[in-house]
């Protein structure tokens, strides 16, 4: 008798069908534009801005993958086999700038280096310069996107490939250092490629936020694919165009995704056996500390302390001038809009995840596919996706409505007139995140424990309340603060869909830093930053808990 | 009929204007204005008349289409734009209704408003030109059309053609010179610019005063805000002055900001009392003061920064030009290379 495949949970397969379609829609929406007529805004866009478009996203997001990818990786090497004064620190300081979104980082790094910033004005009053007499890296500029991004986005690199690091069995190193390698060889040839896929699967974030990213891009003055629907959308005031530039970059986006995908399906067979015992590499000497030392600790001043110090200092000599009962309220709607987001997105991720795990399938590994490729859609093509299929559900409720009761009185826009639309964008986004840490979660229960469960009689829905969600707890808290910060921080989408008077921290911020009142702006900018801290803090937990199972191992 | 009690409470919590709208008086407002005075103005209007504002701010096009799509189920009643020619937009669309009234027939002069009051004018915007005190000769002149000059190379500021404000200025010279005409203006700009167009007005009259470049193209209030600023935006406008341009010909480009009423407004009568009192002493003293706008209310003073900057000629405003040539603007700045 196979149990996996028996009869029971078919609602799970249902409602798992049902889930995934907060990702399937708005991504049909948008395909099914390819074949309408856009009347001309399409070749117009073909002949003057496409080309743009295509290679400032294209050589952004490869720039921020390269400086990404070389600053994680190596902070993450040396955190894990360099001993030198102040690496714990660092090790958990590199995920700080993940509490940072990548637009705050953009506002205040453009304050800080713009020409008339305070930096450049230094430069010119010390050496008594005039414009013209030096050259000074233009921070709004494509280089100065893929600076600011790659130091916002490198810990998910970092953190992916400090795992995959930590969990190296010390002697596969041993064995590359007795074969004759030396130390860089032995992490060129030996170290890097068993951590390839995990480091893979954290460029791909980056790339993904990268290509998703509007209010950074915006700032510095870069036209991408993310701002160029924008544009297209409301300047030339042409839907099927924007949703064609939509559709274009997320067939590439995809292609990227599926590419991913190949690769983590052979990552299960690299891990097997690499498990061993661990220990930390040699103490380093003065000289070769400091320079440890140097290269973990600029990326977090970059991505970090910079970014924050700006913000903050501005924050204290200025700050909101509505004051702290305004901000209070934004900050309130905020966090349950963020809390409500977050439950729904780790309730979906659980019935994908547990519909997964009962059975094996098309059926089943389908939902998850898709779920996992909304991480992939920026927020300006999800609320273009959402808002057509929303709104006609609107307008059927109400023709509906009249017919049943009279037309006094009409619900109105039940959906795209209040919260829900927006509730149902962050799903689209953000279902992928919490059902990654539900679906490692669910790995870490061994299938016994069903088949158990299950012999003794208790079907699929009493066997998740009674047996895995206490063992899934921790990997659902994390899923739902992560979508929580994810949301709280969220902006081209959440600028889209609002009700009235409904604005989160992030959209004062966007509208105080588009109106070029940074001072006021950065108070709730601040208040993002802490909301950033507390997923930043539960994943040093979770790099300090794998990195302590695998040093006791030594044993 | 217990479900008809839950539908009732699920619509109350995702929804609560929709719940709320029976029982309070209420006006909708789509405002693409995000000043902190106009939140003064907001409460005043409700203390003084017990009918609640709803708010939702976002830019003049996003709005415009949100209210297109919600379409005959639209809470909208008001819709507040800071360009003429969206206004125009938003007639074309069927966007507006028809409204008379006595009190903003009167105190608006009928070039600034609808004349069927498909929307009224409230306050003005001089798109300017702010000059470095240092690099430009105190008694020079200058045109837009000027800007194009070679002596100009590399000197000048301005913002992204993404900007509306930008967007009505082309239009207003497609106007003026004709298509050609006015493309050949934007490929002139696009090569005197001193940098990408990046950043805000505020930015360009920073970068004049760092020397960045030397002349920059804004909205005359961000000039007019930093002097009342803090003491680093007072330190960079004390290093500019502000020139009028087209004084000899048209006159310089002004835009309006203004207001209508939505065509299936749900509170019709809430949103005429609402325009009424934005047109009304107070509330355009507080736009003029608080957000150094020109008044439309010819009886309501300029502030006394804005009276500094002394008289000017006004080009003609045509709205409906503005709009009508907006979409041909922007497609002419993108030929152009205008980011």
């Amino acid at each position: 008798m196979n149990l996996r495949t028996g009869e029971g949970g078919r609602g799970w397969v249902i409602g798992s069908l049902l889930a995934c379609l907060v990702v399937a829609v708005p991504v049909l929406v948008i395909f099914s534009s390819v074949f309408r007529s856009s009347d001309g805004e399409w070749n117009h866009l073909a002949e003057t801005l496409l080309p743009t478009y295509a290679s400032n996203t294209g050589l952004l997001a490869g720039g921020v993958c390269l400086v990404a990818g070389i600053v994680g990786v190596s902070t993450a090497w040396i955190l894990t086999n360099c001993r030198f004064r102040g690496a714990r620190m660092l090790g958990w300081a590199q995920l700080l700038p993940l509490s940072v979104p990548a637009y705050l980082s953009a506002y205040a790094m453009a304050d800080l280096l713009q020409f008339s910033g305070p930096v450049q004005g230094w430069i010119r009053d010390s050496f008594d310069l005039q414009a013209g007499d030096y050259w000074f890296p233009p921070i709004r500029s494509l280089g100065g996107a893929v600076y600011v991004l790659s130091f916002a986005l490198y810990p998910y690199v970092y953190f992916a490939a400090r795992m995959a690091f930590q969990e190296q069995a010390r002697s596969m190193l041993e064995a590359g250092r007795l074969l004759g390698r030396g130390p860089f060889a032995t992490f060129w040839f030996v170290a890097l490629p068993l951590a390839r896929p995990a480091i893979v699967g954290g460029l791909m974030l980056v790339m993904m936020e990268t290509v998703a990213d509007f209010g950074a891009v915006d700032h510095l003055a870069v036209d991408t694919f993310a701002t160029g629907i924008y544009r297209t959308r409301f300047a030339l005031e042409s839907p099927v165009a924007a949703s064609q530039l939509s559709a274009m970059l997320l067939s590439a986006l995809f292609l990227l995704v599926g590419l991913e995908w190949c690769l983590r399906r052979r990552r299960r067979y690299h891990r097997t056996g690499n498990r061993g015992s661990r220990t930390a590499g040699g103490r380093l000497g003065p000289v070769a500390s400091m320079f440890a030392f140097a290269a973990c600790f600029v990326p977090v001043l970059i991505g970090f302390v910079v970014p924050t110090g700006r913000l903050l200092q501005l924050a204290i000599a200025r700050g909101d001038a509505r004051g702290g009962g305004v901000l209070a309220g934004i900050a309130f709607d905020t966090i349950w809009l963020a809390l409500a987001a977050s439950v729904i997105a780790v309730l979906l991720a659980l019935v994908i995840g547990y519909a997964a795990r009962l059975r094996r399938g098309l059926r089943t590994a389908g939902p998850a596919t898709i779920a996992r490729a909304g991480y992939a859609i920026p927020g300006p093509v999800i609320a273009l996706g959402l808002l057509v299929p929303l709104g006609w559900i609107d307008h059927r409720i109400n023709d509906g409505w009249t017919i049943a009761f009279g037309d006094d009185w009409r619900p109105g826009l039940l959906l795209t007139g209040s919260v829900v639309a927006m509730l149902i964008g962050y799903q689209t986004r953000f279902l992928a995140v919490s059902l990654s840490f539900v679906q490692s979660g669910f790995q870490r229960i061994h299938r016994n424990i069903d088949d158990a469960a299950r012999t003794l009689g208790s079907g699929p829905g009493r066997s998740l309340v009674s047996i895995h969600l206490p063992l899934l707890r921790r990997s659902l808290l994390i899923a739902g603060l992560v979508v929580f910060v994810d949301v709280a921080k969220e902006l081209p989408m959440t600028l889209m869909l609002r009700p009235f008077n409904f604005d989160t921290l992030a959209v004062r911020v966007y509208e105080l830093a588009s109106d070029e009142r940074l001072e006021e702006a950065a108070t709730a900018a601040i208040l993002i930053v802490v909301i950033g801290l507390i997923p930043a803090w539960l994943l040093v937990g979770q790099l300090e808990s794998n990195d302590d199972s695998h040093r006791n191992t030594d044993g | 009929m217990r479900w008809k009690l839950y539908f009732a409470l699920i619509l109350s919590i995702v929804s609560p204007t929709v719940a709320f709208a029976a029982e309070e008086e209420v006006v909708n407002v789509y405002s693409a204005r995000h000043y902190d005075t106009d939140d003064e103005l907001i409460q005043r209007f409700t203390a003084e008349t017990g009918i609640k504002v709803n708010l939702i701010e976002g830019n003049s096009d996003t709005l415009l289409a949100r209210i297109k799509q919600e379409g005959d189920l639209s809470p909208a009643d008001v819709f507040i734009t800071v360009d003429a020619g969206r206004l125009r937009t938003a007639e074309e669309r069927g966007v507006f209704q028809p409204t008379r009234s006595k009190v903003l027939e009167a105190r608006i002069p009928a070039s600034l408003r609808h004349p069927e009051g498909l929307w009224f004018g409230l306050t003005k915007r001089a798109r300017v030109i702010v000059a470095s005190k240092d690099r430009v000769p105190a008694d020079l002149t200058l045109d837009y059309e000027d800007l194009t000059d070679p002596e100009w190379k590399g000197r000048v500021l301005i913002r992204s053609s993404s900007n509306i404000y930008n967007q009505s200025l082309v239009a207003s010279l497609i106007e003026a010179h004709g298509a050609s005409g006015a493309e050949a203006w934007c490929r002139g700009i696009v090569a005197n610019v001193a940098r990408t167009p990046q950043g805000g007005d505020r930015d360009q009259i920073r970068a004049v005063a760092a020397g960045e470049g030397d002349v920059a193209v804004v909205n005359h209030y961000y000039l007019a805000r930093m002097i009342g600023g803090n003491e680093a935006d007072r330190a960079a406008a004390g290093k500019v002055r502000v020139i009028f341009p087209n004084q000899g010909d048209r006159g310089t480009h002004v835009n309006v900001c203004g207001a209508g009423i939505v065509k299936q407004a749900p509170n019709r009568e809430n949103a005429v009392k609402f325009i009424e009192f934005l047109a009304g002493t107070p509330a355009q003293q507080r736009f003029a003061e608080g957000n150094q706008e020109y008044p439309v209310v010819e009886a309501v003073p300029t502030s006394s920064t804005l009276a500094g900057f002394g008289p000017f000629k006004a080009d003609e405003l045509n709205a409906a030009k503005l709009g009508s040539n907006n979409k041909q603007a922007v497609r002419m700045m993108d030929r152009a290379g205008w980011r």
